[in-house]
C-alpha cells in the first residue's frame, strides 16, 4: 500500500489582477458589483493531471523549475492545499517542514510556542510533554526557552521550529527547501536527522533544487514541468534529463539576452564610438608587458572613459573591439565536441572556438589568442599561438582556425571570452575584447576559478562512503 | 463543501482552538501593567463616562431607571456584552491578514482564525462577569434564578458574533476598507441597540420600537438585561427568533467563507 497516492490531481488557482489590490467595499457597493469584484479576474492551473504514488519508506524526489508545482503538490499532500479535482490519500502522520515556526507568536515564550506549535502540527498535550527536553535539546534552546520568541535569533528561531516539526515522528515526511537558510552548524544536524529517517523506512516527499542531494538520496524522483510530471524514475537518469532541458532553455535564454545586448550596444555605439580602455590589454593574448604597452600605444586611448562608456551596463563596457582589421575576424562560433553550435556546456564537454578569418593582405606575422574570463572579470585562462610556439609563416584570403578546448574545468558561471589576431610585438590586427559569452552548467558546488583534476586517498584508518557517480552528464 | 464537514472539521481542531485563545489571552496581558485588569477596564471606563453624563450632566429624561447610580449597574449590563461583539468584530476584520503566515503555510481550517477571536473575547466578557455581579449586589439588584438563563442569551450572541465575524473576516480580505467602515457602523450599531437607555421606557416613541425590534442585537441585550439587571424572564419568543436570525447569518457568514476560501492563501 503506497504512502502517499496522487490520483489525476489539478489544482487550479483563482488568480486576482492588480487591479482588484485596490478595490474598496464602498466602490463595490456604490457600482453595484459586489458579487463580480470578488470573482476572480482569471484562472491557473498550477498542477495539472498528476498521478504518481510514493511507496512506503521510499524517497520521493521533486524536482523542477520555480512555478513546475512542486510546492503545491507538497501542500496538498500536507492537507494546506486542496486539490481542486482528483484524489489524494496520505496512510499515517504527516510533517511538513515547508515554513518553519509559522506559527510562533513572538511576544510568548518559546516554552509555549512549542506547545502551540506541537498542536498545529498535529501533536495531544501529553505527546508534546514527553517530547519537549528532546525538542529543546536538539534545538540547543535549553537557556533561552522561557523567553519570549521575540527575542531569538532568526537561527534560533528555525531551529525551533525544525526540532518541533521533526520530533512529530512523522509516517510521511515533506520537506521543501528548508534547509536553505539554515546556519552552517544546523544544517548537517537536520541533515542527520533525515536520514536517520531514511534509515527507519519513513516515507520522505522531497523538493528541493539542490539536485546532487536529490540523487544521492532519492528513490525516486519526478520532474514537474509546467504544472505536469515530465518525467519519473530512476533518479540519475530524470536528473540528467532535467539537466538537459534546464541547458537547453539557458541556451534559449542565452540567445536572447545576447541578442538584447547586442541591439543596446548598437545604440550605444551610435552615441559613442566605443574605443579600447588602456587598462584592459590581457597580458597573456599580447605576448609580454612591453608588447601590451605597444599595443596600448598604438591604439586611440581616451585619458578616462566616454561618458556614455560609464553609464552603459557592465557587459556592454567590457565589450570591445579594436585593430586596423588587416586581418579581420569576421566571426566567432561556439561549438561543443560535436560540432553543434552552443553557448551552455558541462564542464565535461569540449569547447570548440571557431574563428573564421579574412585577411585584406598577406602578412607574415600573426598570432591568434583566446582568453577565458569569468564574471568577476578574472582572467581563468589566456594562450596564443605564439607563446605555444606556432611559428607564423603566411596567411592569406579567407581561412579558419579553431581552437580545440578539449574539457571545461571550470566552475559553474557565465564566461566571457577574448580572441585576436595580432603581430608578435602585440600590435593588433583584430581583437575582440568581451565580445562572446558563455555559461558553463555544472551541479558541482565547488569554488574557485577554476577546476583542478583532482582525486582523494584515504588511509584504510579513515572510513568515508564514497559517492556514486552522481548526476552530471559528463560525457 | 457541507457545512456539516466544516463543523466537523472545527470539532477536530478544538484542541488547537482552545490553544490559539489562551495564547491570544496570554499574549494580551504579557507586558501589560494592568494585567488581566483590561478584560474589564473598557467597559469600566465607558460606564463612568456615560454615568457622568446622563446621571449628572444631561440628567436622563428616562425615568424608568432611577437614580444615576442604578443608571450606572444598568449601563454595565450592556456594555460588558457589548464590549465582546464589538472586540471581537474589530479582531475577526484583521485576524486573516494578521495571521497570513499561518493559512499560507499551516494546515489548519481558516475559520479557526475568527472563532478563535470571538471566543478569546468571549472569555474577556467572562472574567469581566465578576465584577458584574459585585455591582449588582452592592445596589440592591435582585440575583435571581433567572441569571442561570443568561448562558443561553451569550449562546444566541455567540452564534451571532460567530456569523458577523466570519462574513466580516472573509470579505476584509477582499475589501480593505471594511475594517473602516466597521468603526462606525459599530458605533452606529450601539446606538440603535438598547445599551444607553431602557427599551421598555414608556416614553420610548412606538414607532421608534418597532424599527429597534429588527436588530436582532435588541433582543439579546434585552435578554441580558432582564436576567441581570431587573431580575425576571426575559421574552423567550423574541430571543427565540432572533437565535433563529443568529442561525441563518451564521449560515450566510460560513457560506461566504467558504466561497472565498480558496482565495486567501493568495490574498491576504
Amino acid at each position: 500500500m503506497p504512502a502517499i497516492e496522487l490520483d489525476h490531481v489539478s489544482r487550479v488557482y483563482q488568480k486576482y489582477s492588480a487591479r482588484h489590490r485596490f478595490q474598496t467595499f464602498k466602490s463595490a457597493i456604490v457600482k453595484g458589483d459586489l458579487f463580480k469584484s470578488l470573482k476572480a479576474d482569471e484562472l491557473v492551473e498550477a498542477v495539472s493531471d498528476v498521478t504518481f504514488a510514493v511507496e512506503k519508506g521510499q524517497t520521493f524526489g521533486l524536482i523542477g523549475e520555480n512555478g513546475s508545482g512542486k510546492s503545491t503538490i507538497l501542500k496538498m499532500v500536507a492537507g494546506i492545499a486542496k486539490p481542486s479535482s482528483g484524489r489524494i490519500s496520505v496512510q499515517g502522520k504527516v510533517s511538513a517542514l515547508i515554513e518553519l515556526g509559522a506559527g510562533f507568536h513572538p511576544e510568548i515564550s518559546g516554552r509555549e510556542n512549542v506547545y502551540i506549535n506541537g498542536i498545529m502540527l498535529g501533536l495531544s498535550k501529553k505527546e508534546i510533554t514527553r517530547k519537549f527536553d528532546e525538542i529543546v535539546r536538539f534545538a540547543e534552546l535549553e537557556e533561552f526557552i522561557e523567553a519570549p520568541v521575540k527575542t531569538y535569533s532568526s537561527g534560533m528561531y528555525m531551529r525551533l521550529g525544525f526540532s518541533i516539526a521533526i520530533n512529530v515522528n512523522p509516517e510521511v515526511l515533506l520537506i521543501d527547501e528548508v534547509l536553505a537558510v539554515g546556519d552552517a552548524a544546523f544544517v548537517p544536524k537536520c541533515l542527520d536527522r533525515i536520514d536517520d529517517f531514511r534509515r527507519r523506512k519513513k516515507t520522505i516527499l522531497f523538493v528541493s533544487h539542490d539536485l546532487s542531494t536529490v540523487a544521492k538520496i532519492c528513490n525516486k524522483v519526478a520532474w514537474m514541468k509546467n504544472g505536469r510530471v515530465q518525467m519519473m524514475g530512476d533518479p540519475k537518469r530524470v536528473v540528467d534529463a532535467y539537466m538537459q532541458d534546464v541547458t537547453e532553455e539557458q541556451e534559449a535564454e542565452f540567445l536572447e539576452r545576447k541578442e538584447e545586448a547586442t541591439a543596446a550596444a548598437a545604440l550605444e555605439s551610435e552615441a559613442a564610438p566605443a574605443s579600447p580602455p588602456a587598462e584592459t590589454i590581457p597580458a597573456a593574448v599580447t605576448t609580454s608587458a612591453s608588447a601590451a604597452a605597444d599595443a596600448a600605444a598604438a591604439a586611440p586611448v581616451p585619458a578616462e572613459p566616454a561618458p556614455a562608456e560609464t553609464a552603459a551596463s557592465d557587459d556592454a563596457r567590457r565589450e570591445q573591439r579594436w585593430g586596423k582589421r588587416e586581418v579581420e575576424i569576421r566571426s566567432v562560433t561556439l561549438r561543443n565536441g560535436r560540432g553543434e553550435e552552443k553557448h551552455v556546456f558541462h564542464p565535461g564537454e569540449s569547447l570548440l572556438i571557431d574563428l573564421d578569418l579574412s585577411a585584406r593582405e598577406p602578412v607574415k606575422d600573426f598570432v591568434f589568442g583566446i582568453g577565458v574570463f569569468n564574471s568577476m572579470g578574472i582572467m581563468c585562462y589566456g594562450t596564443n599561438t605564439y607563446i605555444e610556439e606556432y611559428e607564423p609563416v603566411a596567411l592569406s584570403g579567407e581561412g579558419r582556425v579553431v581552437c580545440r578546448i578539449e574539457e571545461l574545468p571550470l566552475i559553474n558561471g557565465t564566461y566571457y571570452l577574448d580572441v585576436a589576431v595580432h603581430k608578435r610585438d602585440g600590435y593588433p590586427y583584430d581583437y575582440h575584447r568581451n565580445m562572446y559569452s558563455f555559461l558553463v552548467s555544472s551541479m558541482i558546488r565547488d569554488e574557485g576559478v577554476a577546476r583542478l583534476p583532482h582525486s582523494w586517498e584515504f588511509s584504510p584508518g579513515i572510513k568515508v562512503q564514497v559517492p556514486e557517480k552522481d548526476g552530471t552528464p559528463e560525457k | 463543501m457541507k457545512l456539516s464537514d466544516n463543523l466537523k472539521e472545527v470539532w477536530k481542531h478544538r484542541l488547537l482552538i482552545r490553544t490559539l485563545v489562551s495564547r491570544e489571552l496570554k499574549a494580551r496581558y504579557r507586558g501589560t501593567v494592568l494585567g488581566f485588569f483590561w478584560s474589564f477596564f473598557n467597559p469600566l471606563l465607558l460606564m463612568i463616562v456615560y454615568t457622568v453624563v446622563f446621571g449628572f450632566v444631561i440628567p436622563a429624561r428616562d425615568k424608568s431607571i432611577g437614580e444615576p447610580l442604578q443608571y450606572a449597574v444598568f449601563l454595565f449590563c450592556g456594555l460588558l456584552p457589548w464590549t465582546w461583539f464589538s472586540s471581537s468584530s474589530n479582531d475577526s476584520a484583521n485576524v486573516l491578514m494578521v495571521n497570513g503566515n499561518l493559512i499560507k503555510k499551516i494546515m489548519f481550517p481558516a475559520e479557526v482564525l475568527p472563532i478563535v477571536s470571538v471566543t478569546a473575547n468571549f472569555v474577556h466578557f467572562l472574567f469581566g462577569l465578576p465584577i458584574l455581579f459585585i455591582f449588582l449586589i452592592i445596589f440592591g439588584r435582585p440575583l435571581t434564578l433567572f441569571l442561570l438563563l443568561v448562558p443561553l442569551v451569550m449562546l444566541v450572541q455567540y452564534v451571532f458574533s460567530l456569523g458577523f465575524s466570519l462574513l466580516l473576516s472573509a470579505l476584509t480580505v477582499h475589501f480593505r476598507d471594511i475594517k473602516d467602515i466597521l468603526g462606525n457602523l459599530l458605533t452606529f450599531w450601539f446606538f440603535a441597540t438598547p445599551i444607553i437607555y431602557n427599551f421598555y421606557n414608556p416614553d420610548l416613541n412606538p414607532l421608534l420600537k418597532k424599527v429597534l425590534a429588527f436588530n436582532p442585537m435588541t433582543h439579546i441585550f434585552i435578554a441580558y438585561q432582564d436576567c441581570f439587571f431587573w431580575g425576571r424572564l426575559f421574552h423567550w419568543k423574541r430571543l427565540g427568533i432572533t437565535f433563529l436570525a443568529a442561525l441563518v447569518l451564521f449560515w450566510i457568514g460560513y457560506s461566504v467563507f467558504n466561497r472565498l476560501r480558496d482565495s486567501f492563501p493568495e490574498e491576504v
